[in-house]
């Protein structure tokens, strides 16, 4: 009798909090594709438009094509990578600021280009996307994402990416070929983003321009900052906590308003300025 | 043929020659110093021969192979390693990692076999960090394996630069100022060290303005004041040179 309880409290659990707990997967992956260009050193404002991208990409396929959701999949992270790669030669010249600069003006011209577009709708968004996507497609999604990241680690990308974040100069003397590596780091995020913009967009029926804009691509950059970069769980995190946020802060009588938008940036500020490795930081057992 | 020949490089900032046609070359082997007083063009020189900067024209000669038109990344794949004079560390690391780090041309560490975690892979990292182990010795920093980079002292973090570049087991090791800093006890022991590598055949190039430790420790020495070489020869012949001691000194006027 226990376990149909449990089964029951859990499917109740479910029809309140479901889409929370959609979102805070979706929200990990994309937090996750910043991540990864963030552990090669490179501040990229661009995933948001590489996750519209994938969105777009999958759902023009299912919609008017007929597409089978998995390849659409396939192909939304493809295109998302294969638009990485081209942009990437050019833009990861630039270093740091002029970098995530670059990215974001990219990110405009992907919205402008949602805007003014026949087949992506217009400014009303594209829709009726068919509604595919599930919680375990997209935790399955997440899980293999977060394992990848972190293998990643101990292979020779994944010191290649740490030894360019420490000190780019010092990496290529040391033999590294810093521009493909970069390259590599700005492609696998575009994909995983890709990959998580298309799912959000089979999750929510629609995709509009406006969904991946400056305001999203900065949220990105918060999940990883209070989740913290040094590890690869720290941005999954970053943006559940704060995806989660503002249904704690109703929980305490707190509905939307200035109170919620004041809670998020105090909780931002008090990480930066306590907690400057974020989060994880209170889990490591390394000192420093 | 000599390992390293460079031929007339020029190198321009604007205006200013930092390097007025740069002619020597150095023997596989040897232990070769390059000495000059501040702004002679030695650090110049050495980003050049590392392939972090282009020269504005002459060529570099590695083993054979032209090499000053190569990026960086390529010149340090053919067997030429180096140290910087402002030590560039990756501080985040721990000395271990560093030196881990330092290994990317000498170890593979294919990815699928990591992806699927199998043995291969944890027995080929286990070997790497042997190896880095061993490294870090060679520096005398076996004992600072797991301390962070950035909470080394001054000595201890050239000492490391040093093991890094050791860790890509090259054939020609450019160091910038490798006992600038450090102790009377740290000198002999890095100067030892240069002088075992040597010994197992590895050449070095290095930039030193402590002059005792040039003066014993290098075979021949190059002598570079306003972007020219004005003397080349073994420690004793550069020392009695007259424009030597006239760049180092200055000359008397009155007599």
């Amino acid at each position: 009798m226990i376990p149909m309880d449990l089964n029951h409290i859990f499917t109740q659990f479910y029809a309140v909090y479901g889409s929370l707990i959609n979102f805070i997967g979706i929200n990990s992956l994309l937090a996750i594709s910043l991540y990864v260009t963030l552990s090669a050193g490179q501040l990229s404002l661009g995933n948001a438009a590489f996750a519209g991208i994938g969105g777009y990409t999958a759902g023009i396929l299912t919609m008017y094509l007929n597409v089978p959701y998995i390849v659409a999949l396939f192909a939304a992270a493809l295109m998302s990578g294969a638009i990485a790669m081209i942009l990437g030669f050019p833009v990861l010249r630039l270093r740091g600021v002029f970098l995530a600069i670059a990215t974001l003006a990219f990110g405009e011209v992907v919205r402008i280009l949602a805007i003014n577009l026949q087949i992506t709708g217009g400014a009303e968004g594209l829709t009726p996307i068919p509604d595919k996507t599930q919680a375990w497609m997209i935790f399955t999604a997440l899980a293999l994402t977060g394992y990848f990241m972190a293998v990643l680690r101990r292979s020779r990308i994944g010191w290649s990416f740490a030894s360019i974040r420490e000190d780019e100069t010092a990496a290529k003397a040391m033999g590294i070929n810093t521009t493909w590596y970069k390259t590599l780091a700005f492609t696998i995020g575009a994909m995983i983003a890709g990959l998580a913009g298309a799912m959000s967009a089979h999750l929510n029926y629609i995709i509009t321009p406006g969904e991946f804009g400056f305001s999203a691509a900065v949220q990105l950059l918060i999940f990883n900052i209070v989740g913290g970069t040094r590890v690869w769980y720290g941005p999954i995190l970053g943006a559940a906590l704060l995806t989660a946020l503002p249904e704690i802060l109703r929980g305490f009588g707190v509905t939307a308003g200035p109170v919620r938008m004041g809670v998020n940036g105090f909780i931002l500020l008090m990480v930066i300025l306590f907690l400057p490795n974020g989060l994880v930081s209170l889990f490591s057992h390394n000192k420093d | 043929m000599a390992l390293l020949e460079i031929r007339s490089i020029i190198r321009m900032f604007g205006g200013l020659c930092a390097l007025n046609g740069v002619d020597f070359s150095v023997e596989e082997g040897e232990i070769h110093g390059l000495i000059g007083p501040n702004g002679a063009g030695k650090t110049t020189l050495l980003n050049i021969l590392s392939g972090m900067a282009p020269p504005s024209s002459g060529q570099v000669q590695f083993a054979g192979r032209d090499i000053h038109a190569l990026p960086a990344y390529q010149v340090a794949s053919l067997g030429v390693a180096r140290t910087f004079q402002n030590i560039r560390l990756f501080p985040a690391m721990t000395c271990l990692e560093n030196v881990i780090a330092g290994q990317h041309l000498t170890a593979s560490r294919p990815l699928l076999p990591r992806l699927l975690q199998l043995p291969s892979a944890w027995r080929l990292d286990h070997e790497y960090e042997k190896d880095a182990r061993s490294t870090l010795a060679r520096v005398g920093l076996e004992n600072r394996a797991r301390v962070r980079a950035q909470s080394l002292s001054y000595g201890e973090r050239r000492r490391l630069e040093i093991a890094r570049a050791l860790a890509a087991r090259p054939r020609l090791l450019l160091l910038d100022e490798p006992v600038a800093g450090m102790r009377q006890g740290e000198v002999t022991q890095v100067a030892e060290l240069i002088r075992i590598l040597a010994g197992e055949g590895m050449t070095i190039l290095l930039i030193e303005h402590n002059m005792s430790f040039v003066m014993t420790l290098c075979s021949r020495i190059t002598v570079l004041n306003f972007g020219q070489v004005i003397a080349t020869g073994t420690p004793d012949t550069v020392s009695r040179h007259p424009h030597v001691i006239e760049a180092y000194l200055g000359v008397d006027k009155s007599s």
